[in-house]
């Protein structure tokens, strides 16, 4: 039996971009906005950001384009649920499609090779070498800085004005438009930054873990980030926990077969998402709780009327 | 049906007529993307190679990304009934929708990759991955300095199963004290768990290894991690080019050439087959300079072997994981036993799941 540490690095690893998305999700949704498209996204910002580096462009023009591309995509989202009305399930539901089809129509040429950069860990020197917490210190740039936006967005969202005013238009839109507050500016807003994060996310993937571009290359985890956002009952650091719980059971389930457990990898391979519902039950166990904590407002349109 | 049937003598007055002067028409049904770098991509690569040699004499169409299940029967009756003589559909989980959609149209052939059932006018073909996957563990015996191999595997059939056991035995023909770890990913596609897997077997020790899987996730984990593996379905060497010892692949072209010019020359190709190096459907390729040369030459004898039919993987002394004696000295599996292998060679660590 080896050390723990390589199962807590994979277990970090897999869960930064499900933080990176699940963050931006959680801002948009505490605004008010219902954005089902996080997959799409997230793909339209990976490949974005793989076509960057296969350019030649180098990692900070990466960075910026799947941030760009994230939040192009939310962009169009914006104009549809919230200048056109239209509903948000639905064209969150059609932004995924649309953007799973638009990257793997785009992405043809860029498949078959490993990204000529790549975001690598950068260990900081003494802390790395820690028992248990030292993957933590062994991350690469979107590792770190992921770690910081969490820090930024509950200090924004809890402890700024404007992170108030978000979080008003969010509970109850009618109020927050008689105080004079720009509620479709702010969602706006918002459900841009949830775009430029889920562009991150994408990044993260083609960029700093599987280096390449493959259609569908983010398996899904769009709609665990989408899950995460009500397990962490709308908090921002609950997300991490959320995330390392989830990047953790399923590297607990392939580490406990390859130390040569017997154990059923079927079972094994629905562990994540058995604890993620579990989680989400627990917490909705108490509709008290899951009320306080939901946006009062989320998923349903405000016409400003002037 | 009515409209079924007047389809369906569209179609055979279509191919009658089309036989003699127009090209022949055949239509490929995909599961995956051919992007996928994979196992769609390499049938895709064999249409192409196909259309080349023939120019002029074949057009091709193909349908990417077609769910298995009823979906994939109407895509089926689709291509025939747009005068496509000739369809192939590219999936297991196509078998009984190709049957069906091929009742229909008794003037043209269907040709079901991998599956298990045929009838007048629905062929069989599928490869032998387990000969390269046996090279790729000479490779690894050699390339190992634990004594300890990964393998990132899909799904629980005998097809992944027998893989597993020809790359164990490959690597223990070379050092009998190598063992393998397996860790099942329950997905053909998941870079993510792919990539999780690897990062384990390799947090446990493997330094060598091999995937069952669609992606090249293993591959580039292995190059991040400083430890060794290969591609799989296509050569994969610009993916990890430090990682990269080989690659396994399928080769699908020569087949569908052959299958193309039986028809165009009047004496359309009515065999199941089950083709493997010796046929040129599979092989192992781009092997690595890193490999030593002792090695590389070990790999090209064993893989002349093959080809010529004198080696076959699974030829005794062949020990289960659990001691005992599954195939004697002296015998080889017959390929009815090769294709219903549920059990792990001695150096597989644990147990087959389900079993």
């Amino acid at each position: 039996m080896g050390s723990f540490d390589p199962l807590i690095a994979s277990g970090l690893a897999a869960a930064i971009p499900l933080v990176y998305a699940a963050l931006g999700e959680l801002v948009a949704e505490r605004a008010g906005v219902l954005n089902l498209g996080v997959e799409g996204m997230m793909l339209v910002g990976a490949l974005a950001a793989f076509a960057a580096v296969a350019g030649g462009a180098g990692l900070p023009a990466a960075l910026a384009a799947s941030i760009l591309a994230g939040a192009a995509a939310a962009a169009a989202f914006a104009v549809l649920t919230l200048t056109l009305q239209a509903s948000q399930v639905a064209a969150g539901l059609a932004l995924t499609i649309l953007g799973t089809g638009v990257s793997a129509f785009l992405g043809r040429g860029y498949v078959g090779f490993r990204a000529p950069a790549t975001f690598d860990d950068l260990p900081v020197p003494g802390l790395s070498g820690l028992p248990v917490i030292g993957p933590l210190f062994s991350l690469n740039v979107l590792g770190y800085a992921a770690i910081a936006m969490l820090a930024l967005t509950a200090w924004f969202l809890f402890h700024t004005r404007a992170g108030l005013a978000l979080r008003a238009v969010g509970e109850s839109p009618a109020v927050a438009h008689a105080l004079g507050l720009r509620v479709t500016r702010i969602r706006y807003a918002a459900t841009l930054f949830g775009g430029a994060m889920a562009g991150v996310a994408g990044c993260y993937y083609a960029v700093a873990q599987f280096k390449m571009w493959q259609e569908g290359l983010t398996s899904g985890n769009g709609w665990i980030a989408l899950a995460l956002v009500v397990f962490a009952a709308w908090r921002p650091w609950r997300t991490a926990l959320g995330a390392l719980l989830f990047g953790g059971v399923t590297g607990f389930g392939l580490y406990l077969q390859a130390t040569g457990v017997h154990f059923s990898p079927f079972l094994l391979g629905s562990l994540p998402y058995l604890a993620t519902i579990a989680a989400l039950v627990a917490v909705s166990a108490s509709p008290q709780l899951l009320r306080r904590h939901a946006p009062a407002s989320l998923g349903k349109p405000f016409f400003e009327g002037d | 049906m009515k409209l079924f049937k007047l389809l369906a003598v569209a179609a055979v007055l279509i191919s009658v007529g089309a036989a003699a002067q127009q090209p022949l028409r055949m239509g490929f049904v995909y599961v995956g993307p051919i992007g996928d770098g994979g196992w769609t991509f390499s049938h895709d690569v064999g249409r192409k190679s196909m259309e080349a040699k023939l120019k002029g004499k074949v057009q091709t169409t193909y349908v990417e990304s077609v769910p298995e299940g009823a979906d994939a029967e109407r895509v089926v009756r689709d291509l025939a009934a747009k005068g496509h003589q000739i369809v192939f559909t590219t999936s297991f989980g196509y078998m009984d929708q190709t049957l069906k959609a091929a009742k229909s149209f008794p003037k043209n052939l269907f040709y079901h990759a991998t599956g298990f059932k045929s009838s007048s006018n629905v062929f069989i073909y599928n490869c032998r991955m387990y000969e390269p996957a046996y090279l790729a563990g000479i490779v690894a015996g050699h390339m190992s300095k634990s004594g300890t191999l990964g393998f990132v595997a899909s799904f629980p059939i005998p097809e992944v199963v027998r893989n597993i056991n020809a790359y164990t035995l490959g690597a223990r023909s070379v050092n009998p004290k190598i063992t393998t770890k397996v860790v099942w990913v329950s997905s053909w596609y998941d870079p993510a768990r792919e990539r999780q897997a690897a990062e384990t077997l390799i947090g446990q020790g493997a330094d060598v290894l091999l995937q069952n899987t669609d992606s090249s996730a293993v591959l580039q984990t292995a190059q991040d991690k400083g430890v060794y593996a290969f591609g799989w379905d296509s050569d994969m060497t610009a993916y990890a080019p430090k990682a990269h010892l080989g690659s396994a692949i399928e080769v699908w072209g020569p087949y569908y050439t052959k299958v193309a010019e039986a028809w165009l020359a009047g004496q359309p190709f009515k065999e199941n087959i089950w083709w493997g190096m010796k046929e040129g459907m599979n092989d192992f390729v781009s092997v690595s300079q890193i490999v030593p040369e002792a090695a590389r030459k070990q790999v090209a004898a064993k893989k002349a072997e093959i080809v010529a039919g004198r080696f076959h993987p699974f030829t005794g002394p062949i020990k289960t994981n659990d001691g005992a004696m599954r195939v004697p000295a002296g015998k080889t599996l017959t390929d009815k036993e090769v294709d219903a292998i549920n059990w792990y060679v001695e150096g597989v660590e644990g147990k087959v799941p389900g079993k």
